[in-house]
């Protein structure tokens, strides 16, 4: 954003780049982020082979494919997608409101400990230790040290935030406000359901910390650095600030009243269950209006989402944040509910989410910036077009066959079959699901490796 | 207020959570206020006590590594039972955490897609308020069957063989096997291997139509004394 502000603001004495982004740390972040997503699809690989039934080391407790679902869960939850958001927050914080964070050295002090929370919980997971809580399998004994580094998280980006005066830009919003959930979800989730409630109440803060820990941590960062990248990539303002407006406050309103519909036909009371369906559907008319929005933006340039490699990334992930909402919206639903709830419909709903939208967003922010921080071009800029169309195309073929397999799965449950002719139906969708997984993890290496060549290149132009 | 930061912070950050936590979470809350939480020791009935004293016959040599020996007086030897069998779960309870079964298995019976035919009763708050339900195991996915009435619906020895080698059993199964719950064979269960055992037999032993069979049906007895009058 200094660069389109410094015609107009020539006179201001506007702080330079480098003394408000640590670029380092920014590349530290996306380092362990893609480590962390190789454990993830590693992890995802081992749960699909036992799946279909081979699963080459059977007897070893250490690699249990139980232990290491919950791995592959908290692995992109807590070690990739967190530390791509608090990379790309190191570089779009400070640049939005032209101040460093609150303190450099408090930066570093965060980026090792939410490394060694990360590792933690999957030693503690794969040790047999993990909180009976889904998306919360981090032992108990972590839950604090996680709580305390949110805390220093909201210092660390919230002081520059709110120095700025006057109003805020979009990102900033969602930022703010982020900062603000995050810590208050976490500590709902691992705490309450775990030391206060049980049961069915204990159900409804479990299924509000599902849901909030997508929708009021995940969402307002992904959302708020689309609303910083695609500008920036498309040289043009967004289309209409009334309708960012109508997105935010319909977002934060909406989303964290809808965690009951992760349980819906529990014993958690019915008229809970209608308002968080109610809820849901409400939010996908929000979700239209965002959806417009980045639209009109793109409206009339089209043709860049085809040349610009960042900028197909973030409309690729925009048209699965639709077609997720839009499913939302249906799912959610009683009668849809009977048939799907329990099935591979949701697990390729959640793959759909949280890889077809948000990391792709995120893997398109690091090969935007990846050159940037480098100072260099990609090693093999193909390689990028190859990871994007394994990465997208693998997740479109995963997401789809899981949804149509869950319908399977449904129709079978439903009609009293044998349990074993539920499992016999899934096989073939497994089979293609483990096919895609296994595209999606060769680009991931083929990223990684791009990466690491990049990084060779930028070491010799250096040395130089 | 819609782009300040005070608006931001306390209508959205603050405001919203507290209202979405007080209107999903408080409420169920304050509704099951009368029914407090039970104990791991209150949980423990009749018929997991069953399960629990079958378990020490089948595996004499393991259970008694695992729990020691009951006192030779009856009185005392059932208070005993009483104690092991809530440890027993509580460890059980870690295992089947610990080992994501939960993650394949469900815990509630919905009024819907004919699961009441296949599994039995729908399930009610008042089966999960107990300290064993914290977090609640409802669960959300099920590639194995839902597991809230499967107690009492096998024997010991079939969970035993079942969880060493699941497709010995169950042909198709993409179960994995646990062998670390056992001293190298099935009938040689080990502490965890036992707790599991017990803490699966006692899923729906509080139901008065325990054990739930597959197509249970009540005893024909009144069908068969009617039919003699």
């Amino acid at each position: 954003m200094t660069t389109t502000l410094a015609p107009t603001l020539s006179e201001v004495d506007l702080p330079r780049h480098e003394e408000l982004v640590e670029e380092r740390l920014v590349l530290w972040y996306f380092v362990a982020a893609l480590t962390f997503m190789l454990v993830a699809m590693l992890a995802g690989i081992l749960m699909g082979l036992q799946l279909i039934r081979h699963n080459p080391l059977p007897t070893i407790e250490l690699l249990s494919p139980g232990r290491w679902r919950m791995v592959h869960t908290n692995a992109i939850a807590y070690g990739f997608i967190a530390n791509a958001f608090l990379g790309l927050m190191h570089w779009i914080v400070p640049r939005l409101t032209l101040r460093p964070v609150f303190d450099r050295r408090l930066s570093y002090a965060i980026f090792f400990a939410w490394q060694f929370v990360v590792l933690a919980t999957a030693v503690g997971i794969l040790l047999g230790e993990a909180q009976g809580l889904e998306w919360g399998e981090t032992p108990v004994w972590i839950d604090p040290l996680a709580q305390a580094g949110l805390l220093l998280v909201a210092i660390n980006f919230g002081a520059p935030i709110v120095q700025v005066k006057g109003p805020l830009y979009v990102t900033l919003w969602y930022y703010l406000a982020a900062l603000v959930w995050t810590f208050l979800t976490y500590a709902m989730g691992n705490f309450v359901p775990e030391y206060f409630v049980c049961g069915s109440s204990a159900g409804a803060v479990g299924g509000l910390f599902i849901h909030d820990l997508v929708g009021l941590f995940v969402t307002p960062l992904g959302w708020g650095m689309m609303y910083y990248f695609v500008p920036i990539l498309l040289k043009r303002p967004m289309w209409s600030h009334g309708l960012s407006l109508v997105g935010f406050w319909g977002l934060a309103f909406f989303y964290p009243l809808q965690g009951i519909h992760h349980f819906l036909y529990t014993p958690i009371p019915m008229f809970l269950q209608y308002g968080a369906v109610l809820s849901t559907i409400a939010l996908e008319m929000v979700v239209v209006t965002v959806i417009i929005n980045f639209v009109g933006t793109l409206y009339g340039t089209g043709s860049e989402v085809l040349r610009n490699l960042p900028l197909r990334y973030f409309y690729t992930g925009i048209a699965f944040y639709f077609l997720t909402c839009l499913q939302c919206a249906l799912q959610t639903t009683l009668t849809f509910q009977a048939l799907i709830h329990f099935t591979d419909w949701v697990v390729g709903h959640a793959h759909m989410v949280m890889f077809g939208v948000f990391s792709l967003w995120q893997l398109g922010a690091m090969t935007y910036l990846v050159p940037r921080l480098l100072k260099t071009d990609w090693y093999c800029p193909e390689w990028c077009e190859w990871h994007y169309w394994a990465s997208a195309g693998g997740l479109l073929v995963m997401a789809g066959d899981l949804i149509l397999g869950g319908l399977f799965q449904g129709w079978s449950w439903a009609a009293l079959q044998p349990w074993e002719s539920s499992v016999q139906v899934s096989i073939p969708f497994w089979s293609v699901r483990m096919v895609a997984g296994l595209v999606m993890f060769g680009a991931h290496v083929l990223f990684m490796y791009n990466l690491f060549k990049t990084w060779q290149k930028s070491r010799a132009v250096t040395a130089l | 207020m819609f782009e300040k930061k005070s608006g931001i912070l306390l209508i959205a950050g603050v405001g919203f959570f507290a209202f979405a936590f007080l209107s999903n979470a408080v409420i169920p809350i304050l509704m099951y206020r009368h029914l407090p939480e039970k104990t791991v020791k209150e949980v423990v009935n009749g018929n997991i006590r069953y399960q629990f004293e079958d378990l020490a016959q089948r595996y004499p040599a393991a259970f008694e590594a695992a729990y020691g020996k009951p006192p030779a007086d009856p009185q005392q030897a059932g208070d005993w039972y009483d104690d092991k069998c809530a440890e027993a779960l509580e460890i059980g309870r870690k295992v089947y955490i610990g080992e994501g079964c939960w993650h394949c298995h469900s815990q509630f019976v919905r009024p819907v897609s004919n699961e009441d035919r296949r599994w039995g009763p729908v399930s009610k708050s008042w089966e999960y308020q107990n300290r064993l339900q914290r977090p609640v195991m409802f669960g959300t996915r099920r590639v194995g069957p839902d597991l809230s009435r499967e107690g009492g619906r096998r024997s010991n020895d079939w969970h035993a063989v079942h969880f060493f080698k699941p497709d010995s059993l169950s042909p198709a199964s993409p179960m994995p096997q646990y062998p670390w719950l056992f001293e190298g064979a099935p009938d040689q269960p080990n502490a965890r291997g036992l707790a599991l055992l017990t803490y699966v037999q006692w899923l729906g032993s509080w139901l008065e139509s325990y054990p739930y069979y597959e197509d249970f049906n009540p005893t024909p007895i009144k069908s068969v004394a009617a039919a003699a009058e």
